[in-house]
């Protein structure tokens, strides 16, 4: 079969298919968004191989909805970036204790470096935290080996796999040799339950389980060819281990290496400890490369006797934060840096992004540029979209970013430590993702908060996924909740709107309790597109 | 043989496309590919960069280091500057003269220009003037792959067959504007 260049995001897509799933789910987030993305072009396309692709309204409901199918025995994907996992961390700790029917796996992207994210979260402990497997490919070949493989150890041992990415391999393209499809499992309810039902009574034995599964686990693991030590043994006394893409950077200065070292490369986890005893015996030093947080590294301080030192981001060696770069790895190696020659005479200026031209969300920023006049000690929560942009000049109109859905709780908790007026500023889609619920607890205790929801019809920073509920039941869910209809305000974000939708903004600050807008206009990017296709 | 590249760009420029289209065609002719790209924020108008590594052996890393790019292929006259570091000792630099000014504090043009044609065999190109005058502003991205086509180890004929490819869904004389616009970039001299 000819050779097909995929992201990595799509080898994954890809390969789900090819094994044969029955549903995939999925939150939009950077960098895993074209896992799903991939999915849908798939799922519409008319090769006969019909699978269900959803994007749901956050990664918990997709993980849960995964879990479903595999209940119905059907494999099935759910994919998300790596603050994603936290909001899903309910569902996929618990279903490593439950007996899958159906394969379930979960690829999740981290950000180290954080392109587009707000931490650099390491996967690789959730995996270990849920005691269950995590690949770790290092190309888009392996994404999709890896992920063909997951779906059968899922149902090998009844647990989750996580195939763990990062930026660079979820958004590098390469040559995928694809393999023969599986054919997808009919649907059926099995009849023993008790394993999906975590009662202390069963949710205790299906710990012992999952306990008692970990030596087998780790056997596998210790023979899985993922992890491997090079054929080439090496000329001196040092090894390296290197995990992931972390490998790729590696070979690159490898050639250029004096005495090139020994090599391990971890693919799988959990650890082969017996493996990593084996490579480290007589060696006097190791030097760990891994994408993310120091993982191996802190995991060999504790296994290997003292003798042997261990270099890496815990000694040092290499920075602990941001991404790995072929430099940086090189100077870990250390090899000299490679000569550079300078043209420029000083800093250029930075290119942010920047909220685009005609955006609606500009429109309300200016609006509360002006409501605030009244109130200069104003505070302004806001949450995770395009308008987190409103934190920089010209607009410097928001003051938090925490995690998907926290301006409206955290508002109310600005509000109930005695803060007038506070402000929240979110998005149509975080709203529908995290924002319900804090609002039930502002709509619970009157707090004396107002509430901006930034309608414009999509998800738009992740590229312009479609809304999953229309725009006009927004304004119904705020009101079923128990927001009195007199401070539900629907304004336009519009220019010639915005002196009006200040006075409107500012009526509801003078309002001492809560209150809600909805500022509507579509997104000026879905907007355009939408013109085009017709 | 090796061969890296680093596109650079704004977004919303096709730098990413630019890639895509070289790496199809690389793989065309045999050639193995790693390209690596960073989007998400950067789409809202910000710094785009995507890394492109061509090989006849197997490929290690996913990113090009410093010092060792064959090619600096800049969409717009700063964000040219912005990598320079990556080029090797002789390396080239091919650049689209015409700015992109979205940020409030962008350099004289003419101090930028000077940076760039002091690095040696820099080839700036009047990408915005050649992609109109083939019938389409949309084209600029071609122009530069055809610019680029005269350094880069893959056949004109290949590049040609995968624009080709690229743009069928979208209709004949579409195609035909893009492979013009190859053309003129192939052609332009300074």
């Amino acid at each position: 079969m000819k050779e097909k260049l995929l992201l990595g995001d799509e080898a994954v897509a890809v390969a789900a298919v090819h094994a044969g799933i029955t549903a995939a789910y999925s939150y939009p987030g950077t960098p895993a968004t074209e896992i799903m993305e991939c999915l849908r072009a798939l799922s519409s396309s008319d090769d006969g191989r019909s699978f269900g692709a959803f994007w749901c309204a956050n990664e918990k409901t997709a993980y849960e909805e995964a879990a479903g199918v595999s209940f119905a025995d059907g494999r099935s994907l759910v994919s998300m970036k790596h603050v994603g996992l936290n909001v899903a961390a309910d569902p996929f700790i618990n279903s490593a204790l439950v007996d899958l029917r159906g394969g379930l796996v979960l690829a999740v992207a981290d950000d180290p470096g954080m392109h587009s994210s707000q931490n650099e979260q390491d996967s690789r402990f959730y995996a270990d935290f849920a005691r269950t497997i995590c690949l770790e490919p290092s190309s888009a070949q392996e994404a999709y080996d890896m992920t063909r493989e997951a779906f059968l150890l899922s149902e090998r041992w009844q647990i989750p796999v996580l195939v763990r990415l990062v930026t660079r391999l979820a958004h590098g393209r390469s040559a995928v040799r694809l393999a023969e499809c599986e054919t997808r499992k009919p649907v059926r309810k099995g009849e023993q339950v008790d394993g999906w039902i975590l009662i202390p009574s069963n949710a205790r034995r299906q710990w012992r389980k999952l306990l008692d599964l970990q030596p087998r686990l780790l056997e596998w693991s210790e023979g899985c060819p993922y992890n491997l030590i090079s054929p080439d043994p090496g000329q001196a006394g040092w090894g390296v281990i290197t995990s992931g893409i972390a490998r790729n950077h590696f070979e690159e200065s490898r050639k250029e290496l004096p005495d090139p070292p020994a090599h391990l490369h971890i693919g799988a986890y959990p650890l082969p400890m017996e493996k990593i005893r084996e490579f480290a015996r007589n060696r006097k030093s190791l030097l760990i490369l891994e994408e993310g947080y120091p993982f191996i590294e802190r995991s060999l301080r504790g296994l290997l006797p003292q003798a042997v030192a261990i270099e890496g981001k815990l000694s040092g060696r290499l920075r602990e934060d941001g991404e790995l770069t072929p430099d940086a790895v090189r100077q870990a190696l250390l090899l000299p840096p490679r000569p550079v020659k300078h043209f420029l005479a000083g800093p250029l200026p930075p290119r942010p992004p920047q909220l685009c031209s005609g955006c609606p969300h500009a429109d309300i920023f200016h609006a509360i540029q002006i409501a605030r006049k009244t109130y200069p000690e104003t505070a302004i929560t806001s949450d995770i979209g395009c308008y987190t942009l409103g934190a920089l000049p010209p607009y410097s109109a928001i003051e938090s970013c925490l995690c998907m859905g926290a301006s409206v709780s955290m508002a109310k908790g600005a509000a109930d430590a005695g803060l007038h007026p506070v402000v929240a500023v979110i998005g149509d889609s975080t709203f529908l993702h995290s924002g319900i619920t804090p609002l039930i607890d502002a709509v619970a205790a009157n707090a004396n908060m107002t509430l901006i929801i930034l309608d414009n019809a999509a998800v738009a920073m992740t590229g312009g996924q479609p809304q999953l509920l229309p725009s006009s039941r927004l304004e119904k869910i705020v009101l079923g909740l128990g927001v009195e209809p007199e401070h539900l305000k629907i304004i336009t974000a519009l220019p010639r709107e915005t002196q009006k939708n200040s006075e409107t903004l500012l009526a509801e600050m003078n309002y001492r309790g809560l209150s809600v807008l909805i500022a509507v206009r579509e997104c000026v990017e879905t907007a355009k597109k939408k013109k085009t296709k017709v | 043989m090796k061969f890296d590249i680093v596109i650079a760009g704004v977004g919303g420029q096709g730098v990413l496309s630019i890639s895509a289209v070289i790496a199809a065609a690389a793989l065309d002719q045999n050639i193995q590919v790693k390209q690596s790209e960073v989007h998400g924020m950067s789409q809202r108008g910000g710094a785009v960069l995507s890394h492109l590594r061509l090989s006849s052996d197997p490929i290690g890393g996913d990113t090009v280091s410093r010092g060792c790019a064959d090619l600096i292929l800049g969409m717009e006259p700063l964000e040219s500057l912005r990598y320079l570091e990556y080029l090797s000792p002789d390396g080239r630099l091919i650049s689209a003269m015409n700015p992109v000014r979205n940020i409030p504090d962008y350099p004289p043009l003419e101090d930028v220009h000077r940076t760039l044609q002091s690095v040696p065999g820099a080839l700036l190109v009047d990408a915005d003037r050649l992609a109109r005058e083939q019938g389409s502003a949309l084209a600029v991205n071609m122009v530069m792959v055809g610019a680029a086509s005269n350094r880069i180890p893959i056949s004109p004929e290949v590049l040609e067959k995968t624009i080709r490819a690229v743009f069928l869904t979208k209709g004949t004389r579409v195609v035909e504007i893009n492979i013009s616009a190859f053309r003129a970039g192939r052609n332009w001299q300074q």
